[in-house]
């Protein structure tokens, strides 16, 4: 009852993830201001380019990421001890909401081009491509980095390094969830 | 402890799923201006919570999580004046 009142500040994971976690979401910055800043070029082309995307489909894609960190959250929770507990579940469960997200975004890349937009169209047209694109490059890297995550969750003797390891990868799976959830927005939502 | 803890991350999701409704049917309308601040807005504070509560940031030492916090109030401001100046 008494350590828990004022628990000492702790870095998740290592430094390192947070370098670059904190940089790839500043470039990302740089990309959600292309895509405001391309809106005011020309706002009723851009309204033409959103109004092909699925509102729901990409409400849908948030829904399935914002999941999968609860669940890796959840799982970073359960694997404190050194059982594996519901870990592996848990980051199971999270990989699999990310292979959700990855084909409902295929589905939609397929809906587009099959309709006739491509990303010479317009410059939001082809912003949509080129960053959900490299957001979607994070979510395969993401997917690797969670089945790895599993397997360290796995391990029967789970060392220290083992620990802050598992956190460096939950850590880069919330940042991917992040980087969607202003997504979206931008695109699908923004008029 | 930790059950309280797993029951603030479920929290904290069900905000994040409330919130993505709430800017979905803001942006439904098409009311341009109001609407899309009011959605931008909405997405920083989901950014704010993924990061304080499932990224642990919270509890992390003060450097870092002044360097999120700033990013959460810099950024939405930012794009606010891009999207009201452009």
């Amino acid at each position: 009852m008494t350590a828990e009142a004022h628990p000492a500040r702790r870095l998740p994971g290592e430094e390192g993830v947070w370098v670059f976690v904190l940089g790839d979401m500043a470039v990302f910055a740089l990309f959600f201001g292309a895509i405001v800043y391309t809106r005011g070029q020309d706002p009723a082309v851009f309204a033409e380019a959103q109004s092909h995307l699925s509102r729901t489909l990409g409400a849908l894609n948030t829904l399935l990421l914002v999941t999968s960190s609860l669940l890796v959250a959840l799982g970073v929770r359960s694997a404190d001890g050194r059982r594996a507990g519901h870990a592996p579940a848990l980051f199971g469960g999270a990989l699999a909401c990310a292979v959700g997200f990855a084909a409902v975004k295929v589905t939609e890349y397929a809906h587009l081009i099959s309709a006739g937009h491509v990303p010479a169209d317009d410059d939001p047209t082809m912003y949509y491509f080129i960053f959900t694109g490299v957001h979607l490059l994070h979510v395969a890297i993401g997917i690797a980095v969670l089945a790895w995550v599993i397997r360290l969750a796995r391990r029967p003797a789970r060392t220290a390094r083992d620990g802050a390891l598992l956190e460096c990868g939950t850590s880069f799976w919330h940042m991917v969830d992040l980087l969607w959830v202003v997504l979206f927005p931008l695109l699908y939502l923004m008029s | 402890m930790a059950l309280a803890r797993t029951h603030v991350a479920g929290a904290v999701w069900l905000v994040l799923v409330v919130a993505t409704g709430l800017s979905w049917w803001l942006g439904a309308d098409h009311t341009g201006g109001l609407a899309t601040i009011g959605v931008l807005a909405v997405a920083f504070f989901k950014v704010r919570l993924i990061g304080l509560h499932f990224m642990e940031l919270r509890g992390a030492p003060t450097p870092l999580r002044a360097m999120f916090e700033g990013y959460v109030v810099l950024v939405p401001v930012a794009l606010a004046v891009v999207y009201l100046v452009a």
